[in-house]
């Protein structure tokens, strides 16, 4: 990714990491790191400013959270408000959302599981793809890696209705099979593992030759236990793409026990819903794993939110 | 033949091959059929030859054309709020002045809209331009001495609803793109700068923007094709495919009413085909203008 800035000129590194990983506490407490720090008009300005815009960044989400306390059909009606009435918060949305939640905890874990299936299929296929483009000089590579950029390029909404009717043909509409089958060789992800093994040292598979290993023992053996940061930002990644995708499931998906959480959110919010009070919950708790995640591990989420980027 | 399999002729081969299949089934086979459906009648499975009777249709359809200027006016004012505005506000977090841990709660706030689904940023933002008096943004409106606003009934408000969504869940994400490409812009350049007495917007104009191209380039692009292929934001926000004369409508939607909704295979194809044609365009261009094709020969 991109480079550190150098640091030769300045004795003090950069307090940001190069990744946009967030270690200001490892920021050196030397003399020089505290002048700079220190708290001129400039700074003031520019921290009120970022604060501000955070602050109205964080409106969407902080509005949902009070809407888990207040009666789901008065929001549906009327609105979310700046102008909460903090006498009528209730835990009554908790209490129903925890005893008579109907199918609620059943599409969480549909999710879950298709998560977690897709994560790891993807990640094992779309790797071992990236290794083929990263370590070998075949015939047609230019043209398949090619192939590979414009797959990525392409939006799934172009490509939508033909797989329907192809995966329609096939037999295999409403089965989870065809949510994941299709997309466990990601363009995005074989882009981004090709660039990481592409800063692996030779020698190490030239070893691995000498030493008797076959050319898949090479990759599963040598080159995939030392690739776990490129595993964990793309596990991120496509965990959190899996965990909100909503578009495929909504057009492959028919049986309600099989229903995404996504997919079933949208089932709540009909014109003729009496579940109202539910889905203002139910949306806020389908924030939690991945908040909980971007907090644990923020910055392979902006590394692999931001791998499509072709450095210059 | 297991020594051949082995062999490190064969392997790459191997290596790509789930990716060969996934083109080959999942990519060419139904586009090509896309093609060949495009010029037939499609009903309740019998497929007639009809030519070019579903492109000369698409050209009359002025529904299409509404979505086409939808899709493209959303497509170019996202281009128009989503790369100023991140680039300043990366300059500003790139800055060397300022808290670490200011900027730290900065990023992550502007970072976690992107992880919302957008059926939950659509259930949210439905809510806060919904028409009550006491609605947020009516609220807003209210502050700035302006009536409540039925926003999702007009044009231009629905606009405005559809693009503070997308400014609040990709601004962060743009501006991530950019503060990554700050990082790698020697220092050397703007030290140089501030010698020769250059202030720090000038140094912003004339070293940070044009060192940027390559990551301006590449935001544009995905921009382009995002705003084209943009649809779940309005389906969500006007809680299904129909809005107030199709004010909401995109290409992608029209796409979704005619193919999904009303099963008309061979006139939703053409749709999807003219979108293809129109991307893919888009997408070579960017790729031969950014030299990807001369990197992957040398």
């Amino acid at each position: 990714m991109a480079a550190n800035p150098p640091t030769a000129v300045r004795p003090t590194p950069a307090p940001q990491g190069a990744d946009g990983g967030e270690r200001p506490r490892s920021a050196p407490r030397t003399a020089a790191g505290r002048a700079r720090f220190s708290p001129t008009a400039g700074a003031w300005i520019q921290a009120g400013f970022l604060v501000l815009i955070a602050a109205i960044a964080l409106v969407p989400l902080v509005a949902i959270f009070v809407g888990t306390f207040q009666d789901g059909n008065d929001v549906i009606r009327r609105g979310m408000t700046f102008d909460v009435d903090l006498g009528a918060l209730s835990l009554d949305n908790y209490v129903l959302l925890f005893t008579d939640s109907g199918p609620y905890f059943r599409w969480f874990a549909n999710s879950l599981l298709l998560t977690v299936a897709q994560v790891a299929g993807t990640l094992l296929v779309s790797s071992f793809v990236a290794y083929g483009f990263a370590m070998y000089e075949f015939r047609g590579k230019t043209l398949w890696f090619v192939m590979v950029l414009l797959v990525m390029t392409v939006p799934f909404e172009m490509l939508m209705l033909p797989l329907y009717v192809q995966v329609n043909d096939m037999g295999l509409a409403d089965t989870y099979t065809v949510i994941v089958l299709p997309f466990l060789a990601a363009a995005v992800t074989i882009f981004f593992f090709r660039q990481y093994f592409l800063g692996i040292p030779r020698e190490l598979l030239e070893a691995g030759r000498v030493d008797g290993v076959t050319e898949y023992g090479i990759f599963f053996r040598i080159v995939l236990p030392i690739s776990k940061p490129a595993m964990a930002a793309m596990a991120i990644l496509n965990g959190m793409i899996c965990w909100n995708n909503f578009l495929w499931p909504l057009l492959v998906l028919r049986t309600p026990e099989k229903f995404t959480l996504p997919i079933g959110l949208n089932t709540l919010l009909t014109p003729y819903g009496n579940n109202y009070e539910l889905l203002i919950i139910g949306a806020f708790f389908s924030l939690i794993p991945i908040l909980i995640l971007f907090l644990a591990f923020q910055r392979f989420f902006i590394e692999g939110m931001t791998a499509g980027a072709v450095k210059g | 033949m297991k020594q051949l399999l082995y062999s490190k002729r064969v392997a790459p081969y191997v290596f790509i091959l789930p990716f060969l299949i996934t083109l080959a089934v999942f990519w060419v086979v139904p586009l090509g059929r896309s093609f060949v459906m495009s010029t037939q009648e499609v009903l309740y499975g019998q497929a007639t030859f009809i030519g070019a009777d579903n492109y000369a249709r698409l050209w009359r359809d002025e529904i299409f054309w509404k979505a086409m200027f939808n899709s493209m006016r959303y497509m170019v004012l996202t281009i128009l709020l989503l790369v100023p505005i991140p680039l300043v506000l990366a300059a500003l977090v790139n800055a060397k002045i300022g808290s670490p841990r200011v900027k730290a709660f900065f990023k992550a706030s502007m970072f976690v809209p992107a992880l919302t689904s957008v059926v939950v940023a659509g259930i949210v933002f439905r809510l806060i331009f919904a028409e009550s008096d006491s609605a947020m943004m009516n609220q807003v409106a209210e502050f700035f001495g302006l009536g409540p606003v039925r926003w999702l009934r007009g044009d231009l408000t629905g606009l405005a609803a559809l693009l503070s969504l997308a400014l609040w869940r990709w601004t962060g994400v743009n501006m991530m793109y950019f503060v990554a490409g700050m990082q790698s812009i020697p220092s050397e350049y703007y030290e140089a700068a501030s010698m020769d007495g250059a202030g720090k917007f000038r140094q912003f104009l004339l070293i940070t923007v044009p060192n940027l191209k390559p990551t301006i380039v590449y935001v544009v692009t995905i921009s382009i094709y995002g705003g084209l292929a943009m649809f779940l934001e309005s389906f969500m926000l006007y809680a299904g495919n129909n809005s107030p004369n199709n004010q909401g409508l995109t290409v992608v939607g029209y796409l979704y009413r005619k193919g999904i909704e009303e099963n008309d295979l061979g006139f939703a194809s053409a749709v999807g085909v003219v979108l293809l044609v129109i991307v893919m365009t888009i997408n070579l261009t960017y790729l031969v203008a950014s030299g990807t094709f001369k990197k992957q020969e040398a």
